[in-house]
């Protein structure tokens, strides 16, 4: 599904990344841990093709093919998702409205017809049910007065819409209550599938009781220094990263 | 009654005309420039009583003595008046056989926002007789509409036709002395719409179709008068939702809406005009003095506009509130992209008691272009419990547009509450990246953003109108943002 190899990352002159590699396959949930600041998120934006990273070298193999020179909606409309550690407010569009839009514009890259509307909402409602939420979200505007934990679960909401092969989710269990962390994983563990992958970034073995990992990495100053399956995270919460400092 | 209006619409613009083509269309053209001698050939030609021609001349010999306003925030070379012709009976344009001689980046435009193919050579000036269409159009409708008692019909013909209610009420809203440019327009004005709802009457269709056929061959000195009689209501759309290729520079038109008691007027625009080129070459000065009165108590009179077009538009659709509990409503979305430049706004002006109004402006500049609003609260001393709200929102695109906010309050009544917010924003990089990672390239993201910055504004308009107005958004900023 995804193979990052000897990816090195710049931002303005000042390398990130060095050297990251990893190896995703299909119907897998990798957890990405670290502390702060060591380059998770940028791991996550550099996947999806944000604008202001330098790839100084390596590369991104996406399900067969080298992304790094496709653009961001290219990216999501072949199937990459990134669920927003602060998802973005975009007043006066109506979750509806925006999720018809990327849908037909991901299908119009696959050259397929809009996506009609009937079976549009009907999709909508599965959605929905399938992730226990209320009615009115969809005629809201995206995120604007959301609270932490529904901008959290409208995420989920749009990679369930979205069907992506690979999710990426960064920190997407920060600022959650306890009820809405379990949304999101009941979430993320429905939508599993033997034909996709999710790579969950955090830095709390919390959000881990939920959403088991077949992979634990443990990113570092700009490497993966560690990984192993789940009881690495266990050991990380027990231990601490002082732990892999000093191992490092 | 709607479908009526499809119907009739349909019939005519898919039909050959009938009756043949005809040719002896009149060619007669005032000399270049302005003297009171061109106002009496306009007079002349137009057949106008004697008491028109002196309201022109009036009107002449007052614009001799004002210079042209300079406060607005715009720039642009000087206008010369004498170099302008300002009376040429319809023209035939050159006529193109079929689509394939049009210009392609127009067909486009056409094709984006879904105008019919047959739309699309009338609006092209491909041979589908225009004119007599929209002649026949009006006639079916006026039928419709006379069963009603509702007069709609060109300014002219309400000249001929209907005398007295247009000397009654003409220049009662905006005066000749107005301003600069309603003094031009009272001097040389060639023809426009009237539009008269009697008492309690409702008037059942939205006056726009004919409208926006008419449109085509109006002048550039338009006038349009409005008169809602006590308890009418009339929803009235004005506008060419397709860019024109327009030779002339200079628009100055006139709108006078006048509402009595418990009547409504819900008059709204789309104003697409040719804003010049990318570098800033050509398009529209479009000078345009808007405003209506509620006269009677309980009336209400509510503008919503959309400006997409001209290389200048200085515009402030105003509503004077005459009558107790009387409401104004301004509604607006004003787009400058490229070197555009836009002073629009309005003037609410409370006389009356418990008098209400509310303002809604969005301003959306890109590229090198000037966005300003100017606007307007006045009460007056009498004016006890008069309320207004106002929302100015400024959205930028890039960091070489301008946008601006000129309010002014006047309040002389301690009763009155005045409440004014303003907002300057940017389509941020984050929000760009979050709609591209969902699939949605720049382009769409900007007009989905666009979009629901404007809702507010864009759902006082009619439905069918509101379509066309959030595709010509997405057009209008194409290419905005690199």
């Amino acid at each position: 599904m995804l193979s990052i190899r000897n990816l090195h990352v710049s931002i303005k002159g000042k390398e990130i990344l060095k050297g990251i590699n990893l190896e995703v396959n299909p119907g897998e949930v990798h957890a990405i841990m670290g502390p702060n600041g060591t380059g998770k998120s940028t791991l996550a934006y550099v996947i999806s093709g944000r604008d202001g990273y330098d790839v100084t070298e390596g590369e991104i193999i996406f399900k067969g093919r080298n992304i790094l020179d496709l653009s961001a909606e290219e990216r999501a409309c072949e199937g990459l998702f990134l669920g927003f550690q602060y998802p973005v407010e975009i007043p006066g569009v109506s979750i509806t409205n925006f999720l018809r839009t990327a849908i037909n514009e991901q299908r119009k890259y696959k050259g397929l017809d809009p996506v009609p509307a009937p079976e549009f909402l009907a999709k909508m409602e599965e959605k929905k049910q399938l992730l226990e939420l209320q009615d009115k979200l969809a005629s809201r505007s995206v995120n604007e007065g959301f609270s932490g934990g529904e901008k959290k679960k409208n995420e989920i909401f749009q990679m369930a819409m979205l069907e992506p092969s690979l999710a990426i989710l960064d920190e997407t269990d920060s600022g959650l209550d306890i009820d809405a962390l379990r949304i999101v994983a009941t979430g993320v563990n429905k939508l599993r599938r033997p034909d996709n992958s999710t790579v969950v970034i955090t830095h709390y073995q919390r959000l881990l009781e939920y959403i088991v990992p077949d992979v634990v990495h443990v990113l570092f100053d700009g490497r993966i220094v560690k990984s192993g399956g789940k009881e690495l995270a266990l050991l990380l919460e027990e231990k601490g990263y002082e732990w892999i400092r000093s191992e490092s | 009654m709607e479908k009526d209006q499809n119907n009739i619409l349909e019939e005519v613009t898919n039909s050959d005309y009938k009756y043949g083509f005809h040719t002896n269309i009149e060619m007669d053209t005032a000399p270049v420039g302005l003297n009171e001698d061109t106002i009496r050939f306009i007079s002349a030609k137009k057949e106008e009583p004697e008491w028109l021609l002196e309201f022109r001349l009036n009107a002449y010999r007052h614009w001799l003595t004002l210079t042209e306003p300079g406060w607005a925030h715009i720039h642009h070379p000087p206008i010369n008046y004498q170099d302008i012709i300002y009376y040429a009976a319809p023209k035939r344009k050159k006529e193109l056989k079929s689509l394939d001689e049009v210009d392609p980046e127009l067909l486009d435009t056409f094709n984006k926002l879904g105008i019919s193919l047959e739309e699309q050579k009338k609006l092209s000036g491909v041979a589908v007789d225009a004119v007599i269409d929209s002649v026949s159009v009006k006639t079916t409708f006026t039928d419709t509409l006379a069963k009603y008692g509702v007069i709609f019909c060109s300014f002219s013909d309400a000249v001929k036709n209907h005398p007295d209610l247009v000397k009654q009420y003409m220049g009662s809203v905006v005066p000749s002395n107005d301003n600069f440019f309603a003094a031009l327009n009272s001097a040389v004005f060639s023809d426009g719409s009237f539009c008269y709802i009697p008492k309690g009457v409702r008037c059942p269709v939205e006056l726009s179709t004919y409208f926006r056929i008419n449109a085509a061959n109006t002048g550039q000195f338009e006038r349009t008068l409005i008169v809602a009689d006590e308890g009418a209501y009339v929803s009235y759309m004005e506008g060419c939702t397709a860019p024109m290729r327009d030779e002339n520079q200079l628009h100055a038109a006139i709108v006078e809406i006048v509402a009595m008691k418990d009547a409504e007027v819900k008059y709204s625009t789309v104003q697409n005009w040719y804003p010049g080129n990318k570098k800033g070459e050509g398009g529209i000065y479009n000078f345009v003095t808007k405003r209506g009165i509620c006269k009677g108590s309980y009336s209400k009179i509510s503008w919503t506009q959309v400006e997409t077009g001209s290389a200048i538009t200085w515009k402030y659709p105003s509503v004077v509130l005459m009558g107790d509990n009387s409401i104004g409503e301004f509604y607006s979305v004003a787009v400058t992209n490229n070197f555009q430049q836009a002073d629009t706004g309005t003037k609410m002006i409370h006389l009356g008691k418990n008098t209400r109004s509310t303002i809604i402006s969005k301003g959306i500049s890109a590229g090198q272009s000037n966005n300003s609003y100017r606007g307007l609260v006045k009460v007056i001393k009498r004016a006890e419990n008069a309320r207004n709200f106002s929302q100015c929102d400024s959205l930028l695109l890039g960091d070489k547009c301008g946008a601006h906010t000129y309010p002014y309050i006047k309040a002389e009544n301690q009763s009155s509450i005045i409440e004014h917010e303003a907002t300057t924003s940017k389509i941020s990089d984050d929000q760009l990246f979050y709609c591209k990672q969902r699939g949605i390239n720049s382009e769409s993201a900007i007009s989905l953003i666009v979009n629901g910055y404007a809702k507010e504004v864009l759902q006082h308009l009619p439905m069918e109108f509101a379509v066309e107005a959030q595709k010509l958004l997405a057009i209008s900023l194409e290419g905005s943002v690199g």
